[in-house]
Protein backbone atom coordinates (compact mmCIF):
# COMPACT_ATOMS: atom_id res chain seq x y z
CA UNK A 1 0.00 0.00 0.00
CA UNK A 2 1.59 3.45 -1.14
CA UNK A 3 2.08 5.56 1.83
CA UNK A 4 -1.27 7.67 1.73
CA UNK A 5 -1.46 11.60 2.39
CA UNK A 6 -3.76 11.55 4.85
CA UNK A 7 -2.47 9.67 7.84
CA UNK A 8 -0.13 11.57 9.77
CA UNK A 9 2.18 10.77 12.73
CA UNK A 10 -0.63 11.56 15.53
CA UNK A 11 -3.39 10.24 13.83
CA UNK A 12 -4.48 7.66 16.22
CA UNK A 13 -7.49 5.58 17.11
CA UNK A 14 -8.06 4.99 21.61
CA UNK A 15 -9.97 2.17 22.08
CA UNK A 16 -11.87 3.49 24.84
CA UNK A 17 -14.71 3.04 25.41
CA UNK A 18 -16.07 5.27 23.84
CA UNK A 19 -13.43 5.34 21.00
CA UNK A 20 -11.52 8.34 20.34
CA UNK A 21 -9.34 9.91 17.61
CA UNK A 22 -6.48 11.54 17.59
CA UNK A 23 -6.78 14.22 15.58
CA UNK A 24 -4.19 16.88 15.68
CA UNK A 25 -1.23 17.28 17.95
CA UNK A 26 -0.23 19.51 21.13
CA UNK A 27 2.10 21.65 18.56
CA UNK A 28 -0.24 21.86 15.72
CA UNK A 29 -3.01 22.78 18.18
CA UNK A 30 -0.99 25.61 19.55
CA UNK A 31 0.05 27.18 15.95
CA UNK A 32 -3.70 26.77 14.84
CA UNK A 33 -4.42 29.00 18.16
CA UNK A 34 -2.04 31.46 17.16
CA UNK A 35 -2.53 31.83 13.39
CA UNK A 36 -6.83 32.24 14.72
CA UNK A 37 -5.73 35.20 17.23
CA UNK A 38 -3.52 36.52 14.84
CA UNK A 39 -6.38 36.39 12.17
CA UNK A 40 -8.74 37.99 14.18
CA UNK A 41 -6.43 40.70 16.02
CA UNK A 42 -5.81 41.63 12.23
CA UNK A 43 -9.34 41.65 11.19
CA UNK A 44 -9.79 43.95 14.12
CA UNK A 45 -7.30 46.21 13.10
CA UNK A 46 -7.88 46.18 9.41
CA UNK A 47 -11.33 46.82 9.75
CA UNK A 48 -10.79 50.01 12.25
CA UNK A 49 -8.67 51.68 9.21
CA UNK A 50 -11.25 50.10 6.48
CA UNK A 51 -14.56 52.17 6.99
CA UNK A 52 -14.91 55.25 9.59
CA UNK A 53 -17.70 53.61 11.42
CA UNK A 54 -15.38 50.52 12.69
CA UNK A 55 -12.92 52.94 13.30
CA UNK A 56 -13.62 53.23 17.17
CA UNK A 57 -12.30 49.73 16.89
CA UNK A 58 -8.80 51.08 17.25
CA UNK A 59 -9.49 51.68 20.83
CA UNK A 60 -8.53 47.87 21.68
CA UNK A 61 -5.27 48.57 20.40
CA UNK A 62 -4.98 51.90 22.13
CA UNK A 63 -5.53 54.13 19.55
CA UNK A 64 -4.77 54.84 15.90
CA UNK A 65 -1.42 55.25 15.66
CA UNK A 66 -0.60 51.96 17.76
CA UNK A 67 -3.14 50.23 15.51
CA UNK A 68 -1.53 51.14 12.19
CA UNK A 69 2.12 50.18 13.44
CA UNK A 70 0.67 46.61 15.55
CA UNK A 71 -1.13 45.59 12.23
CA UNK A 72 1.46 44.48 10.40
CA UNK A 73 3.42 43.57 12.82
CA UNK A 74 0.89 40.84 13.87
CA UNK A 75 0.66 40.00 9.96
CA UNK A 76 3.90 38.84 10.33
CA UNK A 77 3.17 36.72 12.70
CA UNK A 78 0.16 35.12 11.25
CA UNK A 79 2.09 34.60 7.90
CA UNK A 80 4.68 33.06 9.81
CA UNK A 81 2.24 30.89 11.85
CA UNK A 82 0.42 30.06 8.81
CA UNK A 83 2.97 28.53 7.07
CA UNK A 84 4.50 25.84 9.14
CA UNK A 85 0.91 24.49 9.26
CA UNK A 86 1.00 24.82 5.95
CA UNK A 87 3.89 22.84 5.97
CA UNK A 88 2.36 19.93 8.08
CA UNK A 89 -1.08 19.52 6.18
CA UNK A 90 -0.82 20.24 2.78
CA UNK A 91 -0.35 16.87 1.33
CA UNK A 92 -3.44 15.96 3.26
CA UNK A 93 -5.18 18.73 1.35
CA UNK A 94 -4.07 17.66 -1.92
CA UNK A 95 -7.23 17.60 -4.17
CA UNK A 96 -8.43 13.97 -5.48
CA UNK A 97 -11.44 12.57 -7.51
CA UNK A 98 -13.70 12.11 -4.40
CA UNK A 99 -13.73 16.12 -3.84
CA UNK A 100 -15.42 16.81 -7.15
CA UNK A 101 -17.95 14.38 -6.39
CA UNK A 102 -18.63 15.75 -2.66
CA UNK A 103 -18.90 19.08 -4.50
CA UNK A 104 -21.30 17.72 -6.50
CA UNK A 105 -23.39 16.62 -4.09
CA UNK A 106 -23.13 19.94 -1.86
CA UNK A 107 -27.11 19.96 -1.44
CA UNK A 108 -26.29 16.17 0.68
CA UNK A 109 -23.53 18.14 2.26
CA UNK A 110 -26.01 20.81 3.55
CA UNK A 111 -28.90 19.02 4.51
CA UNK A 112 -26.82 16.82 6.65
CA UNK A 113 -27.05 13.46 4.35
CA UNK A 114 -23.86 11.87 4.18
CA UNK A 115 -24.39 8.52 3.92
CA UNK A 116 -25.17 9.57 0.40
CA UNK A 117 -21.51 10.78 0.01
CA UNK A 118 -18.93 8.90 -0.89
CA UNK A 119 -16.34 7.96 1.89
CA UNK A 120 -13.87 11.03 2.49
CA UNK A 121 -10.42 11.24 3.70
CA UNK A 122 -8.80 13.50 6.89
CA UNK A 123 -10.37 16.34 4.74
CA UNK A 124 -13.72 16.89 2.50
CA UNK A 125 -13.44 19.45 -0.26
CA UNK A 126 -15.06 22.05 1.92
CA UNK A 127 -12.05 22.21 4.53
CA UNK A 128 -9.39 21.92 1.58
CA UNK A 129 -11.29 25.04 -0.23
CA UNK A 130 -10.63 26.49 3.03
CA UNK A 131 -7.13 25.89 3.12
CA UNK A 132 -6.19 26.63 0.54
CA UNK A 133 -8.09 29.52 0.04
CA UNK A 134 -6.96 30.94 3.36
CA UNK A 135 -3.08 30.36 1.90
CA UNK A 136 -3.97 32.09 -0.94
CA UNK A 137 -5.23 34.76 0.57
CA UNK A 138 -2.27 35.14 3.19
CA UNK A 139 0.38 34.99 0.59
CA UNK A 140 -1.78 38.22 -1.27
CA UNK A 141 -2.03 40.02 1.93
CA UNK A 142 1.52 40.00 3.46
CA UNK A 143 2.42 40.83 -0.26
CA UNK A 144 0.24 43.76 -0.67
CA UNK A 145 0.39 44.45 3.56
CA UNK A 146 4.06 44.85 2.71
CA UNK A 147 4.35 47.23 0.05
CA UNK A 148 1.64 49.59 2.06
CA UNK A 149 3.90 49.49 5.21
CA UNK A 150 4.34 53.09 5.24
CA UNK A 151 6.98 52.71 8.25
CA UNK A 152 9.27 50.53 6.50
CA UNK A 153 8.28 50.55 2.65
CA UNK A 154 6.69 53.57 2.15
CA UNK A 155 8.60 54.68 -0.75
CA UNK A 156 9.93 51.42 -1.84
CA UNK A 157 7.76 50.92 -5.35
CA UNK A 158 5.98 53.15 -7.35
CA UNK A 159 2.67 54.73 -6.21
CA UNK A 160 0.82 53.11 -9.06
CA UNK A 161 1.79 49.87 -7.49
CA UNK A 162 0.98 51.72 -3.81
CA UNK A 163 -2.83 52.16 -5.27
CA UNK A 164 -3.25 48.79 -6.30
CA UNK A 165 -1.50 46.90 -3.67
CA UNK A 166 -3.98 49.06 -1.32
CA UNK A 167 -7.02 48.35 -3.46
CA UNK A 168 -5.64 44.71 -3.42
CA UNK A 169 -5.02 44.20 0.43
CA UNK A 170 -8.99 45.97 1.34
CA UNK A 171 -10.14 43.27 -1.19
CA UNK A 172 -8.41 40.21 -0.40
CA UNK A 173 -9.00 41.02 3.56
CA UNK A 174 -13.05 41.24 3.17
CA UNK A 175 -12.56 37.88 1.08
CA UNK A 176 -10.58 36.01 3.65
CA UNK A 177 -12.85 37.44 6.17
CA UNK A 178 -15.38 35.81 4.44
CA UNK A 179 -13.49 32.24 4.51
CA UNK A 180 -12.96 32.75 8.17
CA UNK A 181 -16.45 32.58 8.91
CA UNK A 182 -17.17 29.59 6.79
CA UNK A 183 -14.70 28.31 8.62
CA UNK A 184 -15.53 29.14 12.14
CA UNK A 185 -19.31 28.56 11.09
CA UNK A 186 -18.76 24.74 9.52
CA UNK A 187 -16.51 23.79 12.59
CA UNK A 188 -19.68 24.70 14.77
CA UNK A 189 -22.60 23.35 12.73
CA UNK A 190 -20.18 20.06 12.61
CA UNK A 191 -21.06 19.64 15.81
CA UNK A 192 -18.00 17.76 17.93
CA UNK A 193 -15.34 19.11 15.56
CA UNK A 194 -14.07 22.03 17.84
CA UNK A 195 -12.87 19.64 20.20
CA UNK A 196 -10.41 17.85 17.68
CA UNK A 197 -8.65 22.14 18.22
CA UNK A 198 -8.95 22.20 21.78
CA UNK A 199 -8.27 18.24 22.96
CA UNK A 200 -6.53 17.05 19.83
CA UNK A 201 -9.16 14.28 19.29
CA UNK A 202 -12.62 13.44 17.55
CA UNK A 203 -14.98 10.38 18.87
CA UNK A 204 -15.02 7.51 16.47
CA UNK A 205 -18.54 8.47 15.75
CA UNK A 206 -17.58 11.67 14.64
CA UNK A 207 -14.60 10.28 12.55
CA UNK A 208 -17.24 7.11 10.95
CA UNK A 209 -19.59 9.52 10.02
CA UNK A 210 -17.28 12.28 8.38
CA UNK A 211 -14.52 10.98 7.60
CA UNK A 212 -14.95 7.18 7.13
CA UNK A 213 -12.01 6.51 4.75
CA UNK A 214 -9.70 8.15 7.17
CA UNK A 215 -10.88 5.71 10.39
CA UNK A 216 -10.53 2.88 7.99
CA UNK A 217 -7.46 3.46 6.43
CA UNK A 218 -6.11 3.91 10.57
CA UNK A 219 -7.75 1.14 11.80
CA UNK A 220 -6.34 -1.26 8.49
CA UNK A 221 -2.88 0.33 9.58
CA UNK A 222 -3.17 -0.90 12.87
CA UNK A 223 -2.76 2.64 14.26
CA UNK A 224 -4.78 1.47 17.30
CA UNK A 225 -3.55 2.16 20.87
CA UNK A 226 -2.89 -0.88 22.60
CA UNK A 227 -5.61 -1.60 24.76
CA UNK A 228 -4.77 -0.42 28.41
CA UNK B 1 -13.79 88.25 9.80
CA UNK B 2 -13.87 86.95 6.79
CA UNK B 3 -10.48 85.76 4.74
CA UNK B 4 -7.59 88.11 4.10
CA UNK B 5 -7.65 89.68 0.99
CA UNK B 6 -3.93 90.14 -0.10
CA UNK B 7 -0.05 88.72 1.61
CA UNK B 8 1.61 92.37 1.17
CA UNK B 9 -0.18 94.18 3.85
CA UNK B 10 0.52 93.98 7.70
CA UNK B 11 -1.82 92.37 10.08
CA UNK B 12 -4.40 94.29 12.34
CA UNK B 13 -2.17 94.67 15.47
CA UNK B 14 -5.79 94.67 18.02
CA UNK B 15 -6.67 91.46 19.34
CA UNK B 16 -9.08 89.18 17.58
CA UNK B 17 -10.66 85.83 16.88
CA UNK B 18 -9.70 83.01 14.93
CA UNK B 19 -11.63 82.95 11.65
CA UNK B 20 -11.09 79.03 10.82
CA UNK B 21 -12.91 77.13 13.13
CA UNK B 22 -15.00 73.80 13.33
CA UNK B 23 -17.94 75.42 12.37
CA UNK B 24 -15.94 76.29 9.09
CA UNK B 25 -15.33 72.45 7.79
CA UNK B 26 -16.55 72.04 4.55
CA UNK B 27 -14.96 68.45 4.51
CA UNK B 28 -13.66 66.34 7.23
CA UNK B 29 -12.13 63.28 6.58
CA UNK B 30 -13.86 59.68 7.27
CA UNK B 31 -16.89 61.59 8.99
CA UNK B 32 -20.13 61.63 7.19
CA UNK B 33 -22.54 63.27 9.09
CA UNK B 34 -20.48 66.83 9.51
CA UNK B 35 -23.22 69.74 9.90
CA UNK B 36 -23.07 72.07 7.19
CA UNK B 37 -20.88 75.38 8.17
CA UNK B 38 -23.05 78.44 9.51
CA UNK B 39 -21.14 81.03 7.10
CA UNK B 40 -19.68 80.59 3.65
CA UNK B 41 -16.05 82.19 3.71
CA UNK B 42 -14.90 83.68 0.37
CA UNK B 43 -12.91 81.38 -1.00
CA UNK B 44 -8.82 82.21 -1.43
CA UNK B 45 -6.04 81.18 -3.36
CA UNK B 46 -2.47 81.35 -4.19
CA UNK B 47 -1.60 82.39 -7.41
CA UNK B 48 2.18 81.14 -8.50
CA UNK B 49 3.33 83.09 -11.64
CA UNK B 50 6.18 81.24 -12.76
CA UNK B 51 7.64 83.49 -15.63
CA UNK B 52 8.09 85.80 -12.55
CA UNK B 53 10.19 83.65 -10.72
CA UNK B 54 13.74 84.07 -10.14
CA UNK B 55 14.24 81.23 -8.19
CA UNK B 56 15.72 82.75 -5.05
CA UNK B 57 14.13 80.24 -2.69
CA UNK B 58 12.90 83.49 -0.42
CA UNK B 59 9.39 81.32 -0.32
CA UNK B 60 11.23 78.13 0.82
CA UNK B 61 12.57 80.13 3.76
CA UNK B 62 9.99 82.04 5.02
CA UNK B 63 8.34 78.60 5.10
CA UNK B 64 10.70 76.88 7.06
CA UNK B 65 11.15 80.17 9.28
CA UNK B 66 7.08 80.22 9.60
CA UNK B 67 6.53 76.70 9.96
CA UNK B 68 9.39 76.21 12.63
CA UNK B 69 10.87 73.01 10.29
CA UNK B 70 14.28 71.63 10.10
CA UNK B 71 15.23 69.92 6.57
CA UNK B 72 18.07 68.18 6.42
CA UNK B 73 21.42 69.58 5.33
CA UNK B 74 22.41 68.00 1.75
CA UNK B 75 24.95 67.69 -0.53
CA UNK B 76 25.17 69.52 -3.58
CA UNK B 77 24.58 67.18 -6.34
CA UNK B 78 24.73 69.91 -8.95
CA UNK B 79 21.06 71.08 -9.14
CA UNK B 80 19.54 73.72 -7.83
CA UNK B 81 16.48 71.96 -6.49
CA UNK B 82 17.39 71.66 -2.52
CA UNK B 83 16.60 69.60 -0.69
CA UNK B 84 16.45 66.98 -2.99
CA UNK B 85 12.16 66.25 -2.66
CA UNK B 86 9.51 67.93 -0.54
CA UNK B 87 9.90 66.39 2.80
CA UNK B 88 7.97 66.41 6.20
CA UNK B 89 10.42 69.07 6.94
CA UNK B 90 9.93 71.04 3.27
CA UNK B 91 6.33 71.92 2.43
CA UNK B 92 7.53 74.02 -0.31
CA UNK B 93 10.33 73.37 -3.04
CA UNK B 94 11.34 74.80 -6.37
CA UNK B 95 11.89 72.72 -8.60
CA UNK B 96 14.08 73.58 -11.54
CA UNK B 97 14.22 72.09 -15.11
CA UNK B 98 16.25 72.88 -18.02
CA UNK B 99 13.89 72.42 -21.14
CA UNK B 100 15.11 73.31 -24.93
CA UNK B 101 12.09 74.35 -26.44
CA UNK B 102 12.25 72.79 -29.73
CA UNK B 103 10.24 75.69 -31.64
CA UNK B 104 12.94 78.09 -30.84
CA UNK B 105 15.75 75.72 -30.15
CA UNK B 106 15.97 77.85 -26.79
CA UNK B 107 16.99 76.97 -23.32
CA UNK B 108 14.19 78.04 -21.00
CA UNK B 109 15.01 77.66 -17.24
CA UNK B 110 11.50 76.24 -15.76
CA UNK B 111 11.26 76.90 -12.14
CA UNK B 112 7.91 75.80 -10.39
CA UNK B 113 7.19 76.49 -6.70
CA UNK B 114 6.11 72.54 -5.63
CA UNK B 115 3.62 71.95 -3.12
CA UNK B 116 0.15 71.12 -1.83
CA UNK B 117 -2.60 72.63 -4.71
CA UNK B 118 -5.51 72.56 -1.63
CA UNK B 119 -7.79 70.84 -4.04
CA UNK B 120 -11.03 71.54 -4.36
CA UNK B 121 -11.70 67.63 -4.02
CA UNK B 122 -8.92 66.78 -2.05
CA UNK B 123 -7.81 62.70 -3.11
CA UNK B 124 -5.69 63.29 0.58
CA UNK B 125 -9.25 63.71 1.90
CA UNK B 126 -10.71 61.22 0.39
CA UNK B 127 -8.48 58.25 1.05
CA UNK B 128 -7.84 59.35 5.00
CA UNK B 129 -9.43 56.57 7.17
CA UNK B 130 -8.98 58.86 10.41
CA UNK B 131 -11.83 61.05 11.62
CA UNK B 132 -11.05 64.51 11.49
CA UNK B 133 -7.22 64.18 10.59
CA UNK B 134 -7.44 65.81 7.05
CA UNK B 135 -10.22 68.77 6.80
CA UNK B 136 -11.25 71.05 4.54
CA UNK B 137 -12.20 75.76 5.21
CA UNK B 138 -14.94 76.71 3.08
CA UNK B 139 -12.06 79.18 1.85
CA UNK B 140 -10.53 76.43 0.29
CA UNK B 141 -7.78 75.49 2.51
CA UNK B 142 -7.57 71.45 2.60
CA UNK B 143 -5.56 71.03 6.18
CA UNK B 144 -3.84 68.59 8.38
CA UNK B 145 -4.70 68.06 12.07
CA UNK B 146 -1.72 66.29 12.71
CA UNK B 147 -3.04 65.15 16.47
CA UNK B 148 -5.59 62.95 14.60
CA UNK B 149 -3.42 61.34 11.67
CA UNK B 150 -2.91 57.66 12.89
CA UNK B 151 0.27 57.70 9.90
CA UNK B 152 -0.84 54.97 7.67
CA UNK B 153 -0.10 57.11 4.34
CA UNK B 154 -3.72 56.47 2.62
CA UNK B 155 -3.14 60.44 1.30
CA UNK B 156 0.17 59.91 -0.25
CA UNK B 157 -2.03 57.50 -2.45
CA UNK B 158 -4.92 59.49 -2.32
CA UNK B 159 -2.61 62.65 -3.63
CA UNK B 160 -2.71 63.59 -7.46
CA UNK B 161 0.46 65.72 -7.07
CA UNK B 162 2.23 63.72 -4.55
CA UNK B 163 2.66 66.04 -1.75
CA UNK B 164 1.98 64.24 1.62
CA UNK B 165 5.03 63.31 3.58
CA UNK B 166 4.71 61.12 6.46
CA UNK B 167 7.37 62.09 8.93
CA UNK B 168 9.91 59.12 10.63
CA UNK B 169 9.68 60.65 13.83
CA UNK B 170 6.51 61.14 14.96
CA UNK B 171 4.85 59.31 12.10
CA UNK B 172 2.12 61.98 10.67
CA UNK B 173 1.74 63.11 7.43
CA UNK B 174 3.07 66.60 7.08
CA UNK B 175 2.32 69.21 3.74
CA UNK B 176 2.11 72.59 2.58
CA UNK B 177 -1.46 74.11 5.25
CA UNK B 178 -1.61 77.32 2.89
CA UNK B 179 -0.30 79.26 6.20
CA UNK B 180 -4.32 78.09 7.77
CA UNK B 181 -2.62 79.47 10.98
CA UNK B 182 -1.89 82.97 9.40
CA UNK B 183 -4.79 83.21 7.11
CA UNK B 184 -6.98 82.42 10.26
CA UNK B 185 -5.71 85.70 11.82
CA UNK B 186 -6.08 87.78 8.47
CA UNK B 187 -2.26 87.49 7.06
CA UNK B 188 -1.52 85.68 3.51
CA UNK B 189 0.68 83.74 3.94
CA UNK B 190 4.32 83.45 4.49
CA UNK B 191 6.20 82.54 1.16
CA UNK B 192 3.83 85.00 -0.74
CA UNK B 193 4.53 88.15 1.88
CA UNK B 194 8.21 86.89 1.31
CA UNK B 195 8.43 87.09 -2.54
CA UNK B 196 10.58 89.62 -3.78
CA UNK B 197 9.68 89.77 -7.08
CA UNK B 198 5.79 89.11 -6.73
CA UNK B 199 6.01 86.06 -8.50
CA UNK B 200 3.55 84.48 -5.48
CA UNK B 201 0.79 86.80 -4.71
CA UNK B 202 -2.40 85.60 -2.65
CA UNK B 203 -5.74 87.07 -2.34
CA UNK B 204 -9.28 85.73 -3.10
CA UNK B 205 -9.62 83.49 -5.56
CA UNK B 206 -12.10 85.66 -8.05
CA UNK B 207 -9.42 88.11 -7.71
CA UNK B 208 -6.53 85.58 -8.23
CA UNK B 209 -8.24 84.65 -11.52
CA UNK B 210 -8.68 88.47 -12.62
CA UNK B 211 -4.76 88.92 -11.57
CA UNK B 212 -3.91 85.72 -13.66
CA UNK B 213 -5.69 87.28 -16.95
CA UNK B 214 -3.85 90.07 -17.34
CA UNK B 215 -0.56 88.27 -16.56
CA UNK B 216 -1.78 85.86 -19.02
CA UNK B 217 -2.20 88.92 -21.57
CA UNK B 218 0.67 90.15 -21.25
CA UNK B 219 2.49 87.28 -21.74
CA UNK B 220 0.71 86.16 -25.05
CA UNK B 221 1.56 90.17 -25.93
CA UNK B 222 5.09 89.20 -25.17
CA UNK B 223 5.05 85.72 -28.02
CA UNK B 224 4.05 82.70 -25.46
CA UNK B 225 0.98 81.73 -27.32
CA UNK B 226 0.22 79.29 -24.79
CA UNK B 227 0.28 81.09 -21.97
CA UNK B 228 -2.58 80.29 -19.67
CA UNK B 229 -3.69 79.68 -16.04
CA UNK B 230 -3.55 76.54 -14.36
CA UNK B 231 -6.78 75.44 -12.15
CA UNK B 232 -6.81 71.84 -13.17
CA UNK B 233 -10.74 70.63 -13.50
CA UNK B 234 -10.46 67.26 -12.97
CA UNK B 235 -9.90 67.83 -8.76
CA UNK B 236 -12.76 70.57 -9.32
CA UNK B 237 -9.91 73.42 -9.21
CA UNK B 238 -7.53 74.20 -7.26
CA UNK B 239 -6.63 76.88 -4.43
CA UNK B 240 -3.31 77.55 -5.23
CA UNK B 241 -3.02 78.01 -8.93
CA UNK B 242 -0.06 78.54 -11.95
CA UNK B 243 0.35 81.28 -14.60
CA UNK B 244 2.24 78.79 -16.84
CA UNK B 245 4.07 80.52 -19.96
CA UNK B 246 3.73 76.76 -21.53
CA UNK B 247 -0.07 76.11 -20.25
CA UNK B 248 -0.70 73.45 -23.05
CA UNK B 249 2.27 71.35 -21.52
CA UNK B 250 2.21 71.59 -17.56
CA UNK B 251 4.91 68.25 -17.85
CA UNK B 252 7.42 70.27 -18.48
CA UNK B 253 7.67 72.50 -15.41
CA UNK B 254 9.06 68.89 -13.57
CA UNK B 255 6.06 66.73 -14.16
CA UNK B 256 3.12 68.97 -13.09
CA UNK B 257 0.18 66.60 -14.16
CA UNK B 258 -1.55 67.66 -17.85
CA UNK B 259 -5.29 66.13 -16.38
CA UNK B 260 -4.62 65.22 -12.49
CA UNK B 261 -7.37 63.38 -10.94
CA UNK B 262 -8.07 61.44 -8.22
CA UNK B 263 -6.49 57.80 -9.30
CA UNK B 264 -9.54 55.36 -10.74
CA UNK B 265 -7.95 52.97 -8.50
CA UNK B 266 -8.52 55.17 -5.34
CA UNK B 267 -11.94 55.75 -6.34
CA UNK B 268 -12.66 52.19 -6.59
CA UNK B 269 -11.15 51.89 -3.38
CA UNK B 270 -12.68 54.37 -1.35
CA UNK B 271 -15.90 53.27 -2.95
CA UNK B 272 -17.81 50.03 -4.11
CA UNK B 273 -15.08 48.03 -2.00
CA UNK B 274 -16.30 49.68 1.20
CA UNK B 275 -20.08 49.40 0.45
CA UNK B 276 -20.29 45.84 -1.09
CA UNK B 277 -17.37 44.63 1.33
CA UNK B 278 -19.73 45.75 4.50
CA UNK B 279 -22.29 43.83 2.82
CA UNK B 280 -20.72 40.81 2.21
CA UNK B 281 -18.94 40.51 5.62
CA UNK B 282 -22.23 41.59 7.53
CA UNK B 283 -24.57 39.88 5.63
CA UNK B 284 -21.87 36.55 6.03
CA UNK B 285 -21.68 36.90 9.77
CA UNK B 286 -25.10 37.80 10.34
CA UNK B 287 -26.19 34.42 8.45
CA UNK B 288 -23.89 32.41 10.24
CA UNK B 289 -25.18 33.46 13.28
CA UNK B 290 -29.00 33.24 12.73
CA UNK B 291 -28.68 29.63 11.15
CA UNK B 292 -26.40 28.62 13.86
CA UNK B 293 -29.06 29.29 16.31
CA UNK B 294 -32.42 28.22 14.78
CA UNK B 295 -31.05 25.88 11.56
CA UNK B 296 -30.24 22.38 12.27
CA UNK B 297 -26.74 21.15 13.12
CA UNK B 298 -24.64 18.30 11.46
CA UNK B 299 -24.91 15.85 14.96
CA UNK B 300 -22.88 12.52 15.72
CA UNK B 301 -25.58 9.65 15.83
CA UNK B 302 -25.31 6.96 18.38
CA UNK B 303 -24.97 4.21 15.76
CA UNK B 304 -22.01 6.36 14.48
CA UNK B 305 -20.26 4.94 17.70
CA UNK B 306 -21.45 1.73 17.46
CA UNK B 307 -20.21 1.49 13.87
CA UNK B 308 -16.65 3.29 15.18
CA UNK B 309 -16.69 0.51 18.00
CA UNK B 310 -17.12 -2.15 15.70
CA UNK B 311 -14.56 -1.44 12.96
CA UNK B 312 -12.39 -1.23 15.44
CA UNK B 313 -13.02 -4.07 16.90
CA UNK B 314 -13.11 -6.31 13.94
CA UNK B 315 -9.76 -4.66 12.72
CA UNK B 316 -8.35 -5.49 16.55
CA UNK B 317 -9.56 -9.28 15.86
CA UNK B 318 -7.86 -8.91 12.37
CA UNK B 319 -4.77 -7.72 13.68
CA UNK B 320 -4.35 -10.62 16.35
CA UNK B 321 -5.91 -12.81 14.29
CA UNK B 322 -2.92 -12.64 12.19
C1 LIG C 1 -0.32 39.06 6.26
C2 LIG C 1 0.28 40.17 6.59
C3 LIG C 1 -0.38 41.53 6.61
C4 LIG C 1 0.31 42.70 6.52
C5 LIG C 1 1.82 42.84 6.39
C6 LIG C 1 -0.66 43.76 6.55
C7 LIG C 1 -0.36 45.11 6.44
C8 LIG C 1 -1.28 46.13 6.37
C9 LIG C 1 -0.95 47.52 6.28
C10 LIG C 1 0.47 48.07 6.22
C11 LIG C 1 -2.11 48.22 6.26
C12 LIG C 1 -2.24 49.73 6.22
C13 LIG C 1 -2.47 50.22 7.61
C14 LIG C 1 -1.22 50.08 8.48
O1 LIG C 1 -0.16 50.63 8.11
O2 LIG C 1 -1.33 49.41 9.51
C15 LIG C 1 -3.19 47.28 6.29
C16 LIG C 1 -4.54 47.57 6.23
C17 LIG C 1 -5.56 46.63 6.33
N1 LIG C 1 -5.41 45.27 6.57
FE1 LIG C 1 -3.67 44.29 6.61
N2 LIG C 1 -1.91 43.23 6.68
C18 LIG C 1 -1.79 41.86 6.72
C19 LIG C 1 -2.81 40.94 6.87
C20 LIG C 1 -4.15 41.25 6.97
C21 LIG C 1 -5.22 40.28 7.18
C22 LIG C 1 -5.05 38.78 7.36
C23 LIG C 1 -6.38 40.99 7.19
C24 LIG C 1 -7.80 40.50 7.37
C25 LIG C 1 -8.19 39.69 8.30
C26 LIG C 1 -6.06 42.38 6.97
C27 LIG C 1 -6.97 43.39 6.89
C28 LIG C 1 -6.68 44.71 6.64
C29 LIG C 1 -7.67 45.72 6.39
C30 LIG C 1 -9.19 45.52 6.37
C31 LIG C 1 -6.98 46.91 6.20
C32 LIG C 1 -7.60 48.26 5.88
C33 LIG C 1 -7.69 48.37 4.38
C34 LIG C 1 -8.43 49.62 3.98
O3 LIG C 1 -8.25 50.65 4.63
O4 LIG C 1 -9.19 49.55 3.00
N3 LIG C 1 -4.68 42.50 6.84
N4 LIG C 1 -2.66 45.99 6.37
S1 LIG D 1 -1.27 59.45 7.23
FE1 LIG D 1 -2.61 60.70 8.57
S2 LIG D 1 -3.48 62.26 7.26
FE2 LIG D 1 -2.60 60.70 5.90
S3 LIG D 1 -4.34 59.34 5.47
FE3 LIG D 1 -3.29 58.44 7.25
S4 LIG D 1 -4.34 59.33 9.02
FE4 LIG D 1 -4.94 60.58 7.25
S1 LIG E 1 -2.52 68.52 -3.63
FE1 LIG E 1 -2.64 66.52 -2.64
S2 LIG E 1 -2.33 66.96 -0.49
FE2 LIG E 1 -2.89 68.91 -1.47
S3 LIG E 1 -5.14 69.02 -1.27
FE3 LIG E 1 -4.71 68.09 -3.27
S4 LIG E 1 -4.80 65.91 -2.79
FE4 LIG E 1 -4.54 66.93 -0.83
S1 LIG F 1 10.35 83.77 -3.30
FE1 LIG F 1 9.30 84.22 -5.25
S2 LIG F 1 10.96 84.54 -6.71
FE2 LIG F 1 11.90 83.60 -4.93
S3 LIG F 1 11.86 81.39 -5.42
FE3 LIG F 1 9.98 81.80 -4.29
S4 LIG F 1 8.45 82.22 -5.86
FE4 LIG F 1 10.45 82.39 -6.85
Amino acid sequence: MPRSNDVQPEDTIHRGPPVTVGRYGPGKRLNHWITASCLILLLLSGLSMFHPSLFFLTDLFGGGQNTRMLHPWIGVVLFLSFFIFFAQLWRANLPNRTDAQWVSQIGDVVNGHEERLPEIGKYNAGQKFIFWGMAFFIIVLIVSGIIIWEQYFGEATPIDVRRIAVLTHSVSAVLIILLFILHVYAAIWTRGTLRAMTRGSVTGGWAWRHHRKWLKELAGRGRIDPAE
Amino acid sequence: MDSPRTAVSNPPVQPMESNLTQRDLVRRSATSELPPPDRQLTPVAKLIDVSKCIGCKACQSACIEWNDTFPDIEENVGVYTNPHDLTENMFTLMRFTEWVNPETDNLEWLIRKDGCMHCADPGCLKACPSPGAIVQYSNGIVDFIHENCIGCGYCVKGCPFNIPRISKVDHRAYKCTLCSDRVAMGQGPACAKACPTQAIVFGTKDDMKKHADERIADLKSRGYANAGLYDPPGVGGTHVMYVLHHNDKPHIYADLPDDPKISAVIEVWKGVTKYTGLAAMGLAAAGAILHGLFGKANRVEPEDEVSAEKLVEEAEDLREGA
